[in-house]
């Protein structure tokens, strides 16, 4: 009976090419959206959560403005850095100073960092600095991707020296392009925080990253705001900034926009849905006499209803399939265009299928019920 | 022969309060089985509505319509679609054939709403079409046949569940006069095999094929005559 049923409606499909195609093309274009929208936004999810990976998700940014303690001491960052959990702090100081090269002069900003901010990644040419540049307040800088194919557009700029506000530093490396994820240092100078320190006649740090063990960022997090509120005595002078809040508001705007964007492919299915119901109660009524001429032969009136249902999610599962099939096309010229990673998920596929089955069987209901209700006298009249 | 249809009084009226029309007033009616009976009556005469009571595609206002043994009045729509796929064969006058199936297909139909096999529906349409001389037109579509081979297919497709009661509606009204002796000569022939068949016809030259003439006029039973 089943069998039979698929061949009708199919028999019925395929003798109606236009009329069915045009019928399952609201269910294709709702399909496809999801399909699509679902695939880019796994996609960006993956990109960004990729690249914070490689950043380092056990990271938490502290930023302090008072203005009666402009930051903190290096013994104060020294306890912070005793923290359980806690397996570095990279301190940062920043100014804007005229900065020369041989032949130009320019307002730039100038970072003061440690040892602990380089990683395998951050230089691109030459060598970071190093905790004895550290101690010994050398003067040494690195300079950004664009200051260096700028100052130095021929040469090397490994050994050259260069004036920062007037003091003479030796360029021992170039740093890394920034990634789209951080504040830019690609038109910027790395100089060792100490030296930045003792020229700019400063005392305290202002901002720091501090890198926790994994897992750790949690406690890591309150027991740093436990110690830099006695700090400031009860003040509210800094902020904490992990990048686990990060990576959560990340999720949750695209949970949101996901439902978004969800809910408009929604409305598509909607209406492809009523034009399913449309199609099937023109068939219907086209179809009397045959329904009559089943009735008669013995069709029982849930036999009649079966039929038509089948035919109505052959109807919304063609256009699914089809959906997906375009969804997928989309998706993945998307996702090349965009630079992302192209997952299409089972789930995803299935649920765009699971829901044309159920636009299927809500919009064909009562065609279907219309049609079982006719009473075989009626329709045969019609003859 | 034991009695298959038994109708009594049997009374069907449309309409409420003044505006009451009587189709069918007080109708008795026996069918012996084996009888070939036919039902003629110019057109208002109430017998299609007849016709249809009999089938039990409609319902009656009053009376009483035993078929065999069995009373089917207060069947569900179900139990009756189910009386009809076993007990009743219909012949209509315009054939009544689905033009996207196959004749095979066609007169498979009654067995799907059966629980048989796929090898078992194959082997009874293959029969039944042989039966009515259309063995070499299995596969063609009803547009490829003419109209006697049509209403042959649907005579199959009436006899494949082997039903108690052929009902024949004006079975002969659509096809020219050879086409329509041959379909005649048909019902001879079933007839001779034991069938029961109701014909309803407005032709009297029709009529006289059948065994027994039952003559309905403004929804009563004008009379009856045994013609052979």
């Amino acid at each position: 009976m089943i069998r039979e049923n698929i061949r009708m409606a199919w028999l019925t499909v395929i003798s109606h090419k236009m009329r069915s195609f045009l019928t399952i093309l609201g269910i294709v274009i709702g399909t496809a959206s999801i399909i699509t929208l679902m695939t880019v936004i796994t996609g960006v999810t993956d990109s960004i959560n990729e690249e914070v990976a490689t950043f380092g998700a056990d990271r938490m940014t502290v930023q302090i403005e008072d203005g009666m303690k402009n930051g903190v001491s290096s013994a104060e960052l020294e306890r912070l850095e005793a923290i359980e959990g806690v397996e570095s702090i990279s301190p940062t100081t920043t100014q804007s100073v005229d900065v020369s090269f041989s032949n130009q002069t320019a307002m730039k900003t100038v970072l003061g960092k440690s040892d602990a901010y380089f990683t395998d990644s951050t230089v691109a040419d030459g060598r970071s600095i190093t905790p004895l540049d550290v101690t010994s307040r050398t003067q040494v800088a690195l300079i950004g991707d664009t200051l260096a194919k700028n100052a130095f557009p021929t040469t090397s700029p490994l050994g050259e020296t260069m004036t920062i506000g007037g003091a003479r530093y030796t360029i021992i490396g170039t740093l890394a392009p920034s990634s789209e994820f951080s504040m830019s240092t690609d038109d910027a100078v790395v100089i060792p925080v100490t030296t930045a320190l003792h020229q700019f006649h400063q005392n305290t740090i202002a901002s720091f990253d501090l890198y926790t063990e994994a897992g750790q960022s949690e406690s890591v997090n309150e027991e740093v705001t436990r110690q830099l509120t006695t700090a400031f005595n009860g003040r509210d002078a800094f902020t904490v900034t992990s990048f686990e809040d990060a990576l959560a508001s990340i999720d949750q705007i695209n949970a949101l926009l996901s439902m978004l964007l969800i809910g408009i492919a929604s409305i598509s299915l909607f209406v492809g849905g009523i034009g399913i119901m449309n199609m099937m109660l023109v068939s219907v009524t086209e179809r009397t006499s045959e329904i009559g001429l089943r009735k008669a032969l013995g069709a029982t009136p849930g036999k009649i209803r079966q039929q038509f249902l089948f035919e109505s999610v052959l109807l919304s599962v063609l256009g699914g399939v089809v959906g997906v099939l375009f969804g997928a096309i989309l998706a993945l010229g998307l996702t090349m265009v965009m630079g992302v990673p192209f997952t299409l998920a089972a789930t995803t596929v299935g649920l765009a299928l699971g829901l044309s089955v159920v636009i299927g069987v809500i919009f064909g209901y009562i065609p279907a019920r219309k049609a079982s209700n006719l009473q075989p006298i009626e329709a045969l009249r019609n003859a | 022969m034991s009695t298959l249809i038994d109708v009594q009084s049997l009374t069907k009226t449309y309409g409420s309060g003044d505006n009451v029309q009587t189709v069918l007033n007080e109708i008795d009616l026996e069918v012996k089985e084996g009888e070939f009976v036919a039902i003629l009556g110019p057109s208002g005469s109430g017998k299609s509505t007849l016709m249809n009571i009999l089938g039990c595609l409609d319902g009656y206002t009053s009376g009483r319509y035993r078929f065999g043994q069995k009373d089917v009045t207060g069947l569900s729509e179900a139990e009756l679609s189910l009386f009809r796929n076993k007990q009743i064969g219909f012949i209509f006058q315009q054939f009544n054939l689905l033009p996207r199936l196959s004749a095979r297909a066609n007169v498979e139909l009654p067995l799907i709403y059966q629980r048989l096999s796929k090898t078992d529906r194959l082997k009874r349409t293959s029969e039944m079409l042989a039966r009515v001389g259309l063995e070499d037109k299995l596969d063609h579509f009803p547009n490829q046949l003419s109209g006697g081979q049509q209403q042959r297919v649907a005579i199959a497709r009436a006899l494949v569940t082997n039903p108690s009661l052929l009902l024949a509606d004006e079975p002969t009204g659509a096809l020219d006069q050879a086409n329509g002796r041959q379909i005649i000569e048909l019902f001879h022939e079933l007839h001779a095999e034991g069938k029961t068949i109701i014909m309803i016809t407005h032709d009297i030259d029709i009529a006289k094929e059948a065994t027994r003439i039952v003559h309905v006029r403004d929804g009563r039973i004008e009379k009856e005559e045994r013609v052979r």
